[in-house]
């Protein structure tokens, strides 16, 4: 018997209990760590789909660096979770029914019907030279280099729109200029004055 | 003799590849044990002759069982959790230091085909692991219920996101003058002569990537994650014994790490430095392991100086450095390099 079966169930396992525990567990800092534990999971199911450039790039990218600010964030939270229980009951219909109708959509999309191996047949493995990441990369710069390049300059308005939002200089915030600093000459702060001595009266005391 | 060989061939294929590869991953990970042990000596007895002082010299000849007995100190002592602390991730976080750290000599290529796992993506897979590493230490502060731990964390995440971009563009440089992301393929790129190697082209580059290094290993100067003047110890203030040890042994094995990386990356990896000149023969003997060895010894020298030389950084100023310097200058460099190729500047990219 194969081993990769046995790899996906138990992979598989993992990541449906730990996505189920993000929604679960009452402390927001373990529900982010069982988040990293769900993506790191998924990137080792899509390394069995020999996807390995996705894999490594989902960790990369989703586990190093952006739940890394997501945990700085939540760290620093002092959450009292009694008042986020109250209305527990009162939003529980509500919150089945749109429950209800995700599962339902789902079931249509990601159904059997719409998957399964009449659809779509089963891809060619492949050998050990084959690249996922020169394939991936050719395939971007050719035939989808214009969706490509939109979303790129999608995502670079998206970084000024946040910092142009965040920059903004307050009078009374004290800011340093270390180009200043660094030019800054003595003579800029310092004045020496010539003094003469002075004689004290009584030197014995 | 025959018994062995017979007693090895009565195992099924799958376990002895497997066998295999444990035995492996052993020669990789004892050595490198052994250098973190030897190279916390090698900085104490640098920086006290930097600092005109003799260093260790009590146990054993000239000090050299020093790092045994620190050994055996730490794994006696007592492993104190504090009270409140989150008891599992508590003693899990310093494993999750650990462990990314020594994952990633997988890719390393010691000789021309002397690595573990020939991977196409190398290069991806050292960026992700070194982005891991700073998990053990945001979860070690946090545990900790202390608020100088917790301090320490912050601080390290911020840096260590700071200084991930631009080790992640400078090595985006290299991968286009290599033309592979697999690090055997980056060596074999550089053949030739000692200008043939990369620091040359990329001079900027093997700078940022190095100091990027030594921010993202929260080595001094950079080391406000653990910042002794001014919050205790930072994220380790409520470790000890072995948990401590744990810790310290990821600084190191991060360190030798970086000191490997760069030096693949920049200087040819295995190559000889006497390729293509008249020393080639005399030196042929030489095995490749023995100048990558060299150059790492290099880079592990330059960070135990700078320990030694440098006062901290503030802490605004390394977000400045990271931020504003580091990240604009690899990425003019991508276009300077994309010129370079386009216009096949030798004798590098022709």
């Amino acid at each position: 018997m194969s081993i990769e079966p046995v790899l996906f169930y138990i992979f598989s396992a993992i990541l449906v209990t730990a996505s189920a525990l993000v929604v679960v567990v009452r402390n927001p800092v373990f529900a982010a760590l069982f988040l990293i534990l769900a993506f790191f999971t998924s990137s080792a199911i899509w390394l069995l789909l020999e996807a390995e450039f996705l894999a490594i790039v989902l960790v990369l990218v989703y586990v190093g660096a952006v739940m890394v600010l997501f945990l700085f964030v939540v760290m620093m939270l002092d959450i009292n979770l009694a008042p986020l229980r109250e209305g527990f009951i009162r939003y529980l219909p509500v919150g089945v029914v749109v429950a209800v109708i995700v599962l339902l959509e789902m079931a249509v999309v990601v159904g059997p019907e719409n998957f399964g191996l009449e659809q779509m047949p089963a891809p060619a493995r492949h050998g050990a030279d084959y690249s996922n990441t020169e394939e991936l990369g050719s395939i971007l710069y050719t035939v989808y280099a214009y969706p490509f390049e939109i979303a790129a300059v999608i995502l670079l308005v998206a970084i000024v729109a946040a910092i142009s939002l965040t920059m903004r200089r307050r009078p009374r915030v004290k800011y340093q200029n270390p180009a200043e600093q660094v030019l800054i000459r003595r003579n800029d702060r310092v004045r020496m004055v010539k003094m003469e001595a002075e004689k004290k009266e009584n030197k014995e005391q | 003799m025959d018994i062995l060989l017979a007693l090895w061939n009565s195992i099924p294929g799958d376990i002895q590849t497997l066998l295999v590869v444990i035995l492996k991953i052993v020669a990789i990970v004892v050595p490198i044990m052994l250098t973190v042990a030897y190279l916390t000596l090698a900085e104490r007895k640098v920086i006290g002759y930097i600092q005109v002082r003799i260093g260790p010299n009590r146990v054993g000849p000239r000090g050299l069982l020093q790092p045994i007995a620190d050994g055996i100190k730490l794994a006696f002592k007592e492993v104190i959790v504090p009270s409140k602390a989150n008891r599992f991730l508590f003693l899990s976080a310093p494993l999750l230091a650990l462990a990314p750290a020594l994952a990633a000599w997988a890719v390393i290529p010691f000789d021309d085909g002397m690595v573990l796992a020939d991977i196409n993506a190398g290069l991806l897979y050292i960026l992700a692991l070194t982005s891991l590493s700073v998990y053990g230490i945001i979860i070690a502060g946090w545990a900790s219920n202390s608020k100088y731990a917790l301090l320490g964390a912050l601080r390290s995440a911020a840096q260590v996101v700071a200084y991930e971009i631009a080790m992640g563009f400078a090595l985006v440089v290299v991968l286009m003058a290599a033309g592979s992301l697999n690090l055997g393929d980056i060596v074999r790129a550089q053949e030739g002569s000692l200008i043939h190697w990369f620091w040359l082209p990329l001079l900027p580059m093997f700078v940022v990537y190095f100091l990027s290094g030594v921010a993202e290993t929260n080595r001094a100067p950079f080391d406000v994650a653990e910042g002794e003047s001014e919050i205790v110890a930072g994220f380790h203030v409520e470790y000890s014994g072995m948990a401590f040890a744990l810790f310290f042994l990821a600084e190191y094995a991060n360190m030798i790490l970086i000191a490997a990386l760069t030096a693949i990356m920049f200087l040819g990896g295995w190559l000889s430095p006497f390729q293509g000149t008249f020393l080639e023969s005399t030196f042929a003997w030489v095995p490749g392991l023995a100048w990558l060895l060299g150059k790492m010894a290099v880079f592990l020298f330059l960070f135990l100086w700078f320990r030694a030389t440098f006062p901290r950084y503030r802490y605004d100023q390394i977000m400045r450095l990271g931020w504003k310097v580091f990240i604009p200058l690899t990425i003019v460099w991508i276009l300077v390099t994309g010129v370079a190729i386009l216009g096949q500047l030798g004798p590098w990219f022709d």
